[in-house]
């Protein structure tokens, strides 16, 4: 009654798709988290002249990640260059991400109390010495659960980049479907690796979150 | 290097079709959002309750929810149920997977509204002489609803971001599947899609509009 025509190198090729899924991942968080860095320090230090900066990110985040994916693709073909799908799927996802980062580290900064930026001067401290030392520490603790949403969120997000023809875990799934024809197993593996990743990434975060507020 | 001529001619003539298109993909958006809403207050309730079965599920529920992609959801109802004999439409697996998404981030957010609400609201309703009923539709909900209507409005917005998805399970009648059938038919890919992401712009915008003015109007004291 159970017999099924899963194999053990069906299951490898699913990890191979988990392992696409990690590295975009990974690829577009990079991108995401430098940027987003940088936008989220201007915007909440120079908040009038990088209004225009908001406005363009905003774009990003209220347009289908989908068609962000396909709008690219052909633009990139359009400017001749020749990129690999994966490049392609990196930059997006990193624009996407940045686009979110920004308002997370943003408000991480505007967390901070300004008095104590003022204390920190009056101390001594320079401008970019009171943002390393004071406002920066104090920011991370703040922004860390809304970035590691964010990294739970691009990951879930990574399944849109079947569109432009790259093999991450969930188009995996559809080969194998398409070939043994049970798509509820194959569908609930592929689920299963999904639900186990996600979980680990929000257990190390929960675990570092408690370690840093240890002496707080 | 750049020898590409746009034609946004083509793409305007498409342009009454998928204005037909961004009202289905509306639709489908705040169809699951009035579904998501009524099952994530159910879910809400289960949470509370001290059933372990109706816990464990809604437990289940919203971690599934959470903690797999929204296409994927979609995927195993369109896909999924057909191994048991239930072949659905595509536009039935999307909305069915967007609310089925939409629920556990809104039981989520009403978790944490509920919390917000002080317990003595609630006693005091009740020493009021309010039914259990009375306290929670007359002092609990709405101070609830106040709380949670900014997500609420977020996630409208993500739901309709969401419904670009119902294309790849084959949908052709809302906004990213009308554009794609004309782009399969034309080529046009770019100029198609641009037109598609600033009709998604003004829907996300026009949502996050009125839900200001609602608010405003709305939670006056």
């Amino acid at each position: 009654m159970f017999s099924t025509s899963f194999t053990w190198n069906d299951f490898l090729f699913l990890l191979q798709g988990a392992w696409v899924t990690l590295l975009l991942t990974l690829g577009a968080m990079a991108i995401g988290t430098v940027a987003g860095v940088l936008c989220g320090l201007l915007r909440a230090l120079l908040p009038r002249a990088t209004l225009p900066l908001s406005w363009l990110l905003d774009v990003f985040r209220s347009v289908p990640l989908l068609i962000q994916f396909v709008l690219f693709n052909s633009l990139k073909s359009i400017a001749g260059l020749n990129w690999s799908a994966f490049t392609v799927a990196c930059i997006v996802l990193g624009i996407y991400a940045t686009a979110f980062c920004t308002e997370i580290v943003r408000s991480g900064v505007l967390a901070v109390p300004f008095n104590l930026r003022r204390a920190s001067r009056s101390l001594g401290l320079t401008y970019l010495q009171d943002l390393r030392y004071i406002v920066l520490p104090i920011a991370t603790r703040v922004a860390f659960p809304g970035w590691l949403n964010l990294v739970l969120s691009v990951m879930k997000d990574t399944a849109l980049v079947m569109w432009i023809g790259i093999v991450e875990l969930l188009r995996a799934s559809q080969t194998i479907v398409t070939r043994i024809q049970e798509p509820l197993l194959v569908l609930c593996i592929a689920g299963l690796i999904y639900y186990v990743m996600s979980l680990v990434v929000a257990r190390l975060g929960a675990r570092l979150e408690t370690r840093w507020q240890e002496n707080d | 290097m750049f020898d590409y001529t746009f034609h946004w001619r083509a793409a305007y003539k498409a342009l009454p079709d998928m204005l037909a298109g961004a009202w289905v993909t509306f639709e489908t958006a705040a169809l699951s959002m009035v579904f998501g809403v009524i099952i994530a207050l159910l879910l809400t309730l289960m949470r509370q309750g001290r059933n372990p079965v109706l816990r464990g599920f809604a437990a289940t529920w919203i971690s599934i929810a959470r903690n797999t992609p929204s296409l994927f959801q979609i995927y195993i109802l369109y896909f999924g149920l057909g191994s048991f004999g239930l072949h659905v439409s595509s536009w039935f697996a999307l909305l069915a997977g967007i609310t089925f998404n939409n629920a556990g981030y809104l039981a989520e957010n009403f978790r944490g509204g509920l919390k917000a609400v002080p317990d003595t609201q609630l006693r005091a309703a009740r020493s009021l002489g309010m039914s259990a009923a009375q306290a929670y539709r007359l002092i609990v909900v709405p101070q609830l609803l106040r709380i949670v209507f900014y997500p609420l409005t977020n996630q409208m917005v993500w739901a309709v971001l969401m419904t670009s998805l119902g294309v790849i399970v084959g949908l052709n009648n809302d906004l990213t599947g009308v554009t794609q059938d004309y782009n399969v038919k034309t080529f046009r890919t770019f100029e198609f899609f641009a037109l598609a992401a600033v009709l998604y712009y003004l829907i996300a915008k026009a949502i996050v509009a009125v839900a200001r003015i609602l608010s405003w109007r709305l939670f006056r004291y």
